[in-house]
């Protein structure tokens, strides 16, 4: 995988050094600008994952508690809202009502793809099989004990692909930052569109695509590497 | 006899449910003893298991450990103290063998050195090697090994108790078998309190030293030993619950060296044929005929004699196969007997050397005899009671 992406940037590279630039071209295909585009758009995508972590994991917990029964249905539903709507509107919405910037963009992804984890936080900690919790609690582990060293555990692989769902969404919405001024590789594209220069669009889209696309893999092989042994 | 567990009253009432699950039982359990809860699906069993070690409150009541009331106690201590095993065994996937015994002396602090020497000593008493399994992940193992480690797991910390619901419910028969005779071979080495719950009569008999018969919310049909139960059922429920054949039954629970064997003639491999014709004048059937190491061989009669001169006598006659042990219970020896060409089952020791052998008249008169034993006690015990 790395290396295929690697070829598409150098395939990239090649066919831009092979084409003239006019001077909107060349403020935005130049390797500074492309960088710090990049690390934006990397600095959007993990801010917001990270969020999401530490809000919808410890949700999931509580919500698969045997005393969070009833609150359940309408928390999930609250969740649920930030993927009903579409992102473009929920961008243009945080825009609205707090501000345009790096921050607004940020919450608007982690209401984007909070569900996802939420949601595989809930059903990995479901599906531990109930003997296993049975038989830790019949030895005197504490509730505590139990979510710790045997249902969290358990719950790993599951958790970890919605954690790899929701980097892959906002490594893709992140592209849409730049509507309400976040910044990231999107400002490439919307240039190439705004002044319809095709290369910039295509550069643009292609970095946006191998980033996607190597986040994909590294979360993969973090999946690989974090899933407990025995399973 | 040391009461170990003591039951007073104890209710359990689950919110929404008109009838109690558990209603108002009472029951002492003997120290040392296995006691096996038996009774239909849906009589209350596994949850009277349950409450002995808090893992459901019960909603009255209260339970003695000893002559400790631990009815109030943190439920998580308590539980350390009490081994538990249940038929899916839920050994933890994503721990090691090793970690999985470890799991309670660790929850009591136990230093690693203490803790390592536990594990092997409990792995060797499975019969499973420690250098080779105590790396293993539950899903490398077969069935049976994963029920031997949750044993061995339940065992760990050494506790005076162990509950254990269904344990061999959910392995193949033959296995099944095996890992009782191993478990009543350990326990006849550990002694512990042992509450035991099946609804399988024929296991109840095998492996309780006393049997109770619950029948809807818990209620006590009849508690006793399962020779008395199966010989003076209280009611017809109880006669019901054990159904046909408690008589067979009855052979389970003895074994070949709580009778007297018989008998039979037997001559060396190596003996020549007037010494086998002197050894059938004695008997008007056959000889039993041992190797060297008096391993029994062949069985030989005067027409095997006549039909074949030349040949050995470990090559003549019928094949020496109905073969027992010393702890072989009645039903297996029964069992080989009537697939014998002799109806005679050997007994040998483990070290396949003859010790007599037993027939039909030996178990018959071995049956009278334990009846007449058990309706005697019986009387004595009435006589007391009135």
């Amino acid at each position: 995988m790395p290396a295929l992406l690697a070829a598409v940037l150098l395939a990239l590279y090649l066919w831009v050094g092979s084409q003239t630039l006019d001077s909107i071209e060349r403020a935005r295909v130049n390797l500074d600008f492309i960088l710090s585009a990049t690390s934006r758009h990397v600095q959007l995508t993990v801010v917001s994952t990270v969020l999401v972590l530490l809000i919808a994991i410890p949700t999931g917990v509580l919500l698969t508690r045997s005393f969070a029964r009833r609150i359940s249905p309408p928390t999930i539903a609250v969740f649920n809202i930030g993927v009903a709507i579409p992102s473009i509107g929920l961008l243009a919405l945080f825009s609205v009502v707090w501000d345009i910037g790096f921050w607004p963009a940020v919450l608007a992804l982690v209401a984007y793809s909070a569900l996802p984890v939420l949601r595989n936080t809930m059903v990995g900690l479901q599906q531990v099989d109930p003997t296993v919790i049975e038989s830790a609690r019949g030895m005197g582990m504490s509730k505590l004990g139990v979510l710790a060293r045997i249902e969290l555990p358990l719950a790993v692989p599951v958790i970890l692909a919605g954690v790899r769902t929701a980097l892959v969404i906002n490594v893709g919405t992140a592209a849409l930052a730049t509507f309400i001024n976040g910044g990231g590789l999107g400002e490439i594209i919307i240039t190439g569109i705004g002044q319809n220069r095709q290369l910039v669009t295509v550069v643009g889209a292609v970095l946006t695509a191998v980033l996607a696309l190597l986040i994909d893999y590294l979360a993969g092989l973090a999946e690989d590497f974090l899933r407990p042994r025995g399973l | 006899m040391t009461i170990k567990i003591r039951l007073e009253n104890l209710t359990k009432r689950f919110p929404g449910e008109r009838e109690p699950a558990v209603d108002s039982l009472s029951m002492e359990i003997p120290e040392g003893e296995i006691v096996i809860l038996v009774g239909p699906s849906g009589c209350g069993k596994t949850t009277t298991m349950k409450l002995i070690n808090r893992l459901i409150e019960p909603t009255s009541g209260r339970i003695f450990l000893e002559d400790e009331d631990v009815t109030k106690v943190d439920p998580d201590g308590l539980r350390r103290r009490i081994g538990y095993v249940i038929q899916q065994i839920g050994l933890f996937p994503h721990m090691t063998i090793y970690e999985n015994i470890a799991t309670v002396p660790k929850l009591l602090g136990w230093n690693r050195a203490q803790i390592s020497a536990r594990v092997d000593e409990l792995l060797t008493t499975i019969g499973m090697d420690p250098a080779t399994y105590r790396s293993r992940y539950p899903k490398e193992l077969s069935g049976g090994q994963r029920q031997r480690v949750g044993v061995a797991r339940a065992m760990s910390a050494d506790p005076d108790v162990m509950l254990m619901d269904e344990p061999f419910g959910a392995i193949d028969p033959i296995t099944r078998d095996r890992l009782q005779n191993e478990f009543l071979r350990i326990q006849s080495e550990i002694k512990k309190t042992i509450v035991f719950v099946t609804h399988d009569i024929d296991e109840a008999i095998k492996m309780g030293d006393r049997i109770a018969i619950l029948r809807d919310h818990s209620h006590i049909a009849q508690y006793d030993t399962p020779e008395a139960i199966l010989v003076d059922p209280a009611d017809d429920f109880v006669a019901e619950f054990i159904g046909r054949g408690a008589g067979l039954k009855r052979l389970n629970l003895s074994r070949v060296n709580d009778i007297e064997m018989s008998e039979c003639a037997t001559v060396q491999a190596g003996a020549d044929r007037d010494e086998v014709r002197r050894a059938l004048g004695e008997t008007d059937r056959c000889v039993l005929v041992l190797d060297e190491q008096r391993r029994p061989r062949r069985w030989v009669n005067a027409d095997h004699l006549e039909l074949v001169g030349g040949r050995s006598l470990t090559e003549i006659g019928l094949p020496a196969d109905a073969v027992v042990r010393p702890y072989s219970t009645l039903s297996d020896t029964l069992n080989e007997m009537l697939v014998a060409d002799y109806a005679t089952a050997i007994v040998v020791g483990d070290d396949g050397v003859y010790q007599g052998v037993i027939d039909i008249d030996t178990i018959n008169e071995a049956v009278r005899g334990m009846r007449a034993a058990e309706r005697s006690r019986l009387a004595d015990r009435l006589g007391e009671g009135g």
